[in-house]
């Protein structure tokens, strides 16, 4: 049989037998959370919540990048796009996130010229094309995007393709997890931990976390075999008060992740301080440009005063992406908040809780 | 936003991969992975292949799994 990668991890005779083994093993109630979106949404599709025992709770994690990002980054994109110089480039999902006034999607409605790329190489081809205009590449992502996002900024480099440049909100997985396990009132069991996130990591870097917290923690991909595997693992260490950190997704995750791709972030990309939308400042979890690369960074690039921010009141992603609530605990669920007319980030972004909550569980 | 299929690479020029999923053909950066090849599998996230896919590991799970489970050896 021809390996697929995808095929054989759907097989139905061992999901049901993961699931039979997970409602034997599990004596207590258990709350882990999947730290990341592409799993939320991989969790609704193929309808694991409702196979699995009712004492075990799963949580949408803060690893959905449109979701954390903060109220602050959104309003100053919103303001680059109000530049008649500026040509905006983003991913798809940012479009839609109220602002504290606006959204990009308002503003290209307004007619501002703000263009949906799939990789960040198209928003350097914009670049390219208009050589009289200055291109933005709205950069919010994790340790799977960033290292796309310094590869452009090589190029560009490169290519002398000087009228390119990032807006980076980037974000780093490890310290929003030592975060979550630091805050008052959260109670989490165990964590499902991000597969292409750990792709460029590898296991080495969640090590320091697990040393400190020694709470289960398995890394997995995608498919119902994967995540129901590792939750039946998170629940076996849980039990037997072992916890572990395992590598639940070897054909993808190397324990060492992908040097080379690590190499070209770190180059161009170094450590700062950032704020998370609905957690705050978290010390060393923002990936912003080096020096030698500040030519290349909008924040640098344009005079954009700080403008003054506030959360769209009453919305409660902060406290669902840290596990602290479900979405349908939000009051504006379903209510004036719904996906046509999201009032926060995680009702936007396909990746978000309240947006999988909404699709799914009607 | 992340592709979490495996594509299978079927040309490179320049570094530059076409990848094919589901009889869909895309172009993918190979400036982040080092030692690959057409016909590998690859992740492709936002127009970059970021890690090439282990055969060995892959059955190994799938074997590890149905012993576990004590399931036979599976279809083949
Ligand atoms: S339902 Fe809407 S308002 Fe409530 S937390 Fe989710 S995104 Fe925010």
């Amino acid at each position: 049989m021809r390996m697929t990668y995808t095929q054989e991890f759907k097989d139905p005779e061992i999901s049901k037998a993961l699931v039979a083994r997970i409602r034997e093993k599990i004596t207590c109630p258990l709350r882990l959370m999947e730290v990341c979106g592409t799993h939320t949404m991989a969790i609704f599709r193929y309808g694991i919540r409702s196979v699995l025992p009712d004492t075990l709770t799963l949580l949408s994690g803060p690893g959905c990048p449109v979701c954390v990002t903060a109220q602050k980054d959104i309003d100053t994109c919103v303001m680059l796009a109000r530049r008649s110089d500026v040509i905006l480039t983003t991913f798809g999902d940012l479009m839609k996130v109220p602002g504290s006034g606006s959204s990009l999607a308002g503003e290209k409605a307004k007619g501002a010229d703000i263009r949906m790329v799939y990789s960040v190489f198209d928003a350097l081809a914009v670049a390219k094309e208009n050589p009289d205009r200055q291109v933005v590449f709205c950069a919010v992502g994790f340790e799977t995007t960033i290292p796309t996002i310094a590869g452009a900024v090589l190029t560009a480099k490169a290519q002398g393709v000087n009228n390119f440049s990032i807006y980076s909100a980037n974000k780093l997985t490890p310290p929003a997890l030592a975060t979550l396990m630091e805050t008052g009132g959260v109670d989490i069991d165990g964590f499902i931990l991000p597969g292409h996130v750990s792709v460029i990591t590898g296991l080495d870097a969640f090590v320091p976390f697990f040393e400190k917290y020694r709470i289960p923690s398995v890394v997995t991909g995608f498919e119902p075999v994967d995540i129901l595997k590792a939750i039946l693992m998170l629940v076996a260490q849980k039990e037997s008060k072992a916890p572990g950190l395992v590598n639940a997704y070897a054909r993808a995750v190397a324990d060492t992740g992908n040097p080379k791709a690590r190499a070209i972030m770190d180059q161009v990309f170094e450590k700062a301080d950032t704020i998370w939308r609905g957690i705050g400042k978290i010390q060393d979890s923002g990936m912003v440009l080096r020096e030698s690369f500040h030519k290349f960074d909008a924040a640098k690039k344009f005079d954009m005063p700080v403008p003054d921010t506030r959360e769209p009141a009453g919305c409660d992603c902060g406290r669902i992406l840290m596990g602290l609530k479900r979405p349908d605990q939000c009051r504006l669920y379903k209510k004036s908040c719904t996906p046509m007319h999201p009032v926060g980030p995680c009702m936007v972004s396909s990746e978000g809780a309240c947006a999988a909550f909404y699709k799914y569980s009607r | 936003m992340c592709l979490a299929v495996p594509s299978k690479i079927i040309e490179i020029n320049n570094a530059v991969a076409k990848v094919a999923v589901d009889g869909v053909v895309r172009e993918a950066s190979l400036m982040l992975l080092e030692d690959v090849g057409i016909g590998d599998y690859v992740i492709v996230h936002a127009g970059f292949a970021i890690s090439k896919m282990d055969e060995e590991a892959a059955l190994q799970t799938i074997a590890d799994m149905r012993r576990i489970l004590d399931l036979g050896a599976g279809p083949d």
